[in-house]
């Protein structure tokens, strides 16, 4: 890693996700000089976590392969998997930057045919499916990982998985000897896409994401949905591992609410709808959807797919902020108590599953930037002169789609260009 | 009908919004309700009322001034706060549930057999006096709210609650020929009017 070289023509772009990865080919494929850094082991971030994404309901896997040839076709952008900034100083056209690299205890002669991850025994939560199955000690992120490597998980350091992971493998590409490495970075101008979390869904007491099994959050459904998930893509319930074929999904859980998330989160509306869609692929007539929102913001060409779910015979729309969910102990079936706005009529109704609409907030607290940006109420980075040449890119500026993400990032990129053609200007 | 009612109706002709904007404590919040319907769905009073606070919001829009006055949903909150809790807004609609009951009320709308005022207005008599409640004289008082037969049959069935009110203290006998006080109960009585001639001018001020 110290083969590592970078100027203050050099553009650092932290986050591999949908936006870090735009935002880093668009200026490589632009002649400048790019490195691209990644706290995961691998690049696609939660985009990668998908089942289908709009604006076209494409499987990950497609849009991501593009993104990946690019990345692999063009040598100005150098890619760094499992490497954090840890400090930044200096000034636009100068900046030092220090990267925390951890170790993966894997190298590049790794083929990723798989031989660690079948003699190791131990397992783990599997962070891509949010903990929905579990995953090896050594492992893949996912089949689309890119880089194709494999990685050791740090837990199983020092135990005998570790010894007979090495073992395994036929290509000498695990060295448990690897250590932390610390690297200083000099670049002109930084585009930060940190991206997204979903909001804490227990934070929403009345909602019971903590007590009741069969409530999930919108990102979790999505990897229920996926072949490549835990379930195979079967809807499967938490609490029996039975079929759910009534689902409830609960629009703004968490967003829109001074007791939360401030701001709209734009994704969740057309997430939604995007799921009443799965449920009626996967089930026909047999499905039945039930969207509890407050209003729905289905914008610009996503209102054609909202008037397509409409029409669908087994999805029905309850214009009502869910109140409460309480568990029928019988069943394990999510109850929803509420009042609708359409009549103002009480109801309780059960359901096979719950998904909230899960909010988005940044993934960088926003006292734990290790850089200094201006910060708005809701924790995204706000435009601002005295930012330098930290320019946000996709959701670390704001809740947005793919689609805007993409576009925000690809703005970044020309912002970052015009910082580096400067120093370069001066420097003639 | 009160004068003040027929001023009211005069003045906001045709805006009962504004009506409330200005004349009902936190009246001015009403407008911020955006009708996700959380309230409603939380009030442990479910459906044993007429209008559910996200419902009473909507018709105050909708100009539906006498339904609201003369309703008895504001008088039947319990003041549990689940609703100022969970609203997404932030709406102090526990206030203003209160805010409309008392408004209603000033303008002789609130419903006349409504329990919940029959006790306040017991209840503000009392303390009125000397600036202290009067636990023996309010009590008998809302025990015989519905006349004498009744008063003396809950009167006999509250006796336990009464002793054992008396033993911890919380009950003078004595208080039945006057009662405590404040110390300054004409100061006390002078806040009162002050507070009245305010609450009066703001209404008055208010320009449609
Ligand atoms: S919870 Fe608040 S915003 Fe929602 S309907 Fe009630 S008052 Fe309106
Ligand atoms: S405070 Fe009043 S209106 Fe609000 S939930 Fe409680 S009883 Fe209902």
């Amino acid at each position: 890693m110290s083969d590592v070289i970078a100027t203050n023509q050099t553009i650092l772009v932290v986050g591999g996700g949908i936006s870090g990865m735009t935002a880093a080919l668009e200026a490589a494929e632009c002649g400048k000089q790019v490195i691209l850094i990644e706290k995961s082991p691998s690049l696609g971030g939660r985009v990668s976590q998908l089942y289908r994404y709009f604006p076209k309901l494409c499987h990950p896997t497609c849009g991501l392969e593009i993104n990946n040839r690019r990345t692999k076709m063009n040598k100005n952008l150098r890619i760094m998997t499992m490497a954090e900034v840890a400090a930044v100083s200096g000034e636009a056209g100068n900046y030092s930057v220090k990267v925390k690299v951890s170790p993966r205890y894997v190298n590049e002669n790794c083929t990723a045919c798989g031989d660690c991850a079948k003699v190791v025994e131990t397992e783990f939560d599997d962070e891509f499916n949010y903990g929905l199955g579990k995953r090896k000690g050594a492992y893949l992120q996912h089949k689309m990982a890119h880089p194709q490597r494999y990685v050791l998980d740090p837990r199983v350091i020092g135990t005998d998985d570790a010894t007979k992971a090495k073992e395994a493998c036929k290509y000498d590409a695990i060295d448990l000897d690897m250590q932390e490495e610390e690297i200083d970075l000099t670049v002109g101008a930084i585009i930060w896409a940190t991206g997204w979390q979903p909001y804490d869904a227990a934070k929403i007491q009345p909602y019971g994401y903590d007590r009741i099994a069969n409530v999930i959050t919108s990102v979790e459904f999505e990897r229920l949905c996926d072949p490549h998930g835990p379930t195979g893509g079967k809807i499967l319930r938490p609490s029996d591992g039975q079929e759910a074929k009534n689902v409830a999904m609960i629009q703004c859980a968490g967003s829109r609410d001074q007791n939360h998330l401030k701001h709209c989160s734009r994704i969740c509306c057309m997430a939604s709808l995007k799921h009443a869609n799965y449920v009626n692929e996967k089930y026909g007539e047999e499905g039945q959807s039930t969207i509890y929102y407050i209003d729905i913001r289905a914008i610009d060409r996503i209102d054609d797919f909202y008037r397509r779910v409409q029409e669908l015979p087994n999805v029905t729309f309850t214009k009502s902020k869910v109140a409460s969910v309480v568990e029928n102990k019988e069943n394990g079936n999510p109850v929803l108590h509420g009042v609708d706005t359409e009549g103002y009529n009480r109801y309780a109704n059960e359901h096979d599953l719950v998904v909230l609409a899960i909010g988005m907030e940044p993934s960088v607290p926003a006292d734990a930037f290790p850089v200094e940006v201006k910060i708005n109420e809701e924790g995204f980075i706000e435009a601002d002169e005295s930012n330098g040449a930290v320019f946000a890119a996709g959701c670390s500026a704001d809740a947005l789609d793919v689609n805007r993400a993409v576009q925000n990032a690809t703005a970044s990129a020309l912002r970052a260009i015009q910082v580096i053609n400067s120093v370069a200007g001066a420097e003639g | 009908m009160s004068n003040l009612n027929t001023e009211m109706i005069e003045k906001y002709r045709n805006n009962f919004l504004k009506e409330v904007t200005a004349n009902v404590e936190e009246g001015e919040w009403v407008k911020m309700c955006m009708q996700c319907g959380v309230c409603s769905g939380s009030c442990p009073f479910g459906p044993h009322w007429d209008h559910p606070p996200q419902e009473l919001f909507m018709m105050i829009r909708a100009g539906k001034r006498e339904e609201v006055l003369t309703s008895s949903s504001m008088w039947m909150c319990t003041s549990c706060y689940n609703c100022i809790v969970r609203c997404p807004r932030g709406l102090p609609i526990t206030h203003i549930m209160h805010g409309l009951a008392h408004y209603a009320d000033r303008l002789g709308m609130a419903p006349k057999e409504q329990p919940t005022m029959k006790f306040a207005h017991k209840f503000w008599d009392n303390i009125v006096k000397n600036g202290r409640v009067n636990e023996l004289k309010l009590s008998l008082g809302v025990y015989f709210m519905n006349g004498i037969a009744e008063g003396i049959k809950t009167s006999l069935k509250m006796q336990a609650v009464g002793l054992g009110m008396y033993k911890a203290k919380r009950l003078n006998p004595m208080e039945f020929f006057g009662g405590h006080t404040v110390k300054d109960k004409s100061g006390m009585q002078a806040i009162i009017e002050k507070a009245k001639e305010i609450e009066e001018a703001k209404i008055k001020k208010f320009e449609g």
